[in-house]
């Protein structure tokens, strides 16, 4: 893609039990492009005779421009990226990333900003919280995890930014107090999510439910294509098949064929990747945020970053 | 109700309850009035308990809603001026916390202030509700003396601050709640076409 950096990897350290914080300097030195807090880059990465491209929100100061960081925590079952993190990266290493991209921008219009994490979520709001308090903007972070040892940056957290970051830990029988967390907020607040599916959908039901518009509620998923049965693609502009592994999405398949299509965050919510069905005789397995229902019943776009298919037939316009 | 055939120009899509609110705001200018009392039939004691009302007369047909909008049953505040108004709005809603929606009805100058007072207070302009009613008359900023026109229904008009024969176009602006003036006879003081009455 454009805009891709060869990037070295500087250090490596274990921020918490199962997560791994990289930082990433320029190969070439100098300085890196501008990001503000919530932004992610995407890190290609070797896996077998596949590359696997998977988007990680930048956890460092935006305000220092010679190196980028990421957190990655140790998947169960990790289709590579993680592992590859974990087990085989060493610091000398070069990688490949992208520019960065904001999907995940506060408002800055807001009176009051309100974090509420889940686990490796945490990453997008290191970046935000630095920013917010160098801006001396109101702002608090709810931070729920399984357990202290697990919890990633809750140090460097608590001495940065005192009061302001609660940590919830389960194994202590502490939970988020969503109830409360929405109550009694000043107008002109705005709320930030991003964790697992399950923890983000209740937070924004109960902000809903307790009469919040849509305009400040923002949440960042972040989520690994599935994985499914193989099928095949053909090209509607050359004719050409090609095969989509069981562990590979559609557009990682068009990738490793030679196609650069276009996306952002690969986590089917940008719209970035959108592809027109040019002919169907099948059922497309939708995997995205993005189409509505109606779309999705239509089917005549395919959302390839998390998207597959079953049947006889699929051409895109590609 | 206006069209939105120009991107600048806001859209008011009417007003409808938010059920899942937990506080209610109405702001109501002139014949404004009449788009809560079409809604009545929604308006249940949970939500009219509630509810505030601010209402100022002041419309394009002069006629008070007063004794209506009293009779709903929700807290009810009259104002003199469109000012005090926006000044008790502006009170209301520092008081405020989130989960209170707010609703503006009226002409598209009182809907563009009344916007102006909501976010400063952070509401995104997108969650306000809004109905369009009365006169279409606008709200003028002239752009060489800066000075705004109320009530401007015809286009060119002259400028009630520096005397210039202004243009009113389309542009409207979020920030000011206001169109812009421009000068038409620059060039050739004096050619100015004959005023057509646009926004009555
Ligand atoms: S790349 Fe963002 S939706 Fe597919």
């Amino acid at each position: 893609m454009m805009g891709d950096l060869q990037m070295r990897v500087t250090a490596l350290h274990d921020e918490a039990a199962g997560i791994r914080r990289v930082r990433l300097e320029p190969v070439e030195g100098g300085l890196l492009p501008a990001f503000s807090g919530g932004a992610h880059v995407v890190v290609a990465m070797p896996d077998g005779d596949v590359t696997r491209r998977n988007p990680y929100s930048l956890c460092c100061d935006p305000e220092d421009r010679t190196g980028y960081e990421i957190a990655v925590a140790r998947a169960a079952a990790s289709r590579g990226g993680s592992a590859y993190i974990h087990e085989r990266l060493a610091v000398g290493d070069v990688l490949t990333v992208g520019a960065p991209t904001n999907l995940f921008q506060p408002d800055w219009r807001a009176k009051k900003h309100i974090l509420v994490a889940g686990g490796i979520g945490i990453t997008p709001f290191v970046a935000m919280m630095a920013q917010f308090a160098r801006a001396g903007l109101a702002f608090e972070l709810h931070y729920a995890v399984r357990s202290r040892a697990a919890a990633a940056f809750a140090g460097v957290l608590q001495d940065r930014y005192g009061p302001r970051v609660k940590i919830y830990a389960a194994d202590e029988g502490a939970r988020l107090p969503l109830g409360a967390l929405v109550q009694n907020q000043p107008l002109g607040t705005h709320l930030y999510t991003c964790g697992p599916e399950r923890l983000m959908d209740a937070v924004l039901e109960t902000a809903r439910q307790a009469g919040w518009p849509e305009q400040a509620l923002h949440s960042e998923h972040f989520m690994a294509p599935p994985p499914g049965d193989p099928f095949t693609v053909t090209l509607g502009r050359s004719g050409r098949d090609v095969a989509v592994a069981p562990d590979q999405s559609l557009l990682e398949a068009l990738e490793a064929a030679g196609i650069n299509p276009r996306y952002l965050c690969r986590g089917g919510v940008c719209g970035e990747c959108a592809t027109k069905v040019v002919e169907l005789r099948g059922t497309i397995l939708h995997g995205d945020h993005y189409l509505t229902p109606e779309e999705r019943a239509e089917s005549r776009t395919i959302m390839i970053c998390m998207s597959r298919f079953s049947g006889d037939r699929l051409v895109l316009d590609l | 109700m206006q069209g939105a055939t120009i991107r600048s120009r806001p859209v008011y899509p009417g007003l409808a309850i938010a059920p899942l609110a937990r506080r209610h705001i109405f702001a109501l200018e002139g014949e404004g009035a009449g788009a809560l009392l079409d809604i009545a039939g929604d308006l249940t004691p949970e939500v009219l308990g509630r509810s505030q009302i601010l209402y100022v007369a002041r419309g394009s047909l002069g006629v008070g809603h007063h004794g209506a909008l009293q009779t709903l049953g929700a807290a009810f505040w009259a104002a003199p001026t469109v000012q005090p108004l926006l000044g008790r709005l502006d009170v209301e809603l520092s008081r405020s916390h989130m989960g209170t929606r707010l609703y503006l009805a009226g002409t598209e100058g009182f809907i563009g202030q009344a916007m102006q007072v909501a976010a400063a207070h952070g509401i995104d302009p997108a969650s306000v509700i809004t109905e369009h009613r009365g006169s279409r008359a606008r709200r003028v900023q002239c752009v060489h003396c800066k000075g705004v026109t109320e009530g401007v229904t015809a286009s060119p008009f002259t400028c009630g601050h520096c005397g210039l024969n202004l243009y009113v176009r389309d542009h409207y602006s979020r920030r000011l709640g206001a169109f812009q003036g421009v000068n038409i006879d620059a060039e050739e003081p004096g050619a100015v076409p004959p005023p057509e009455e646009l926004y009555l």
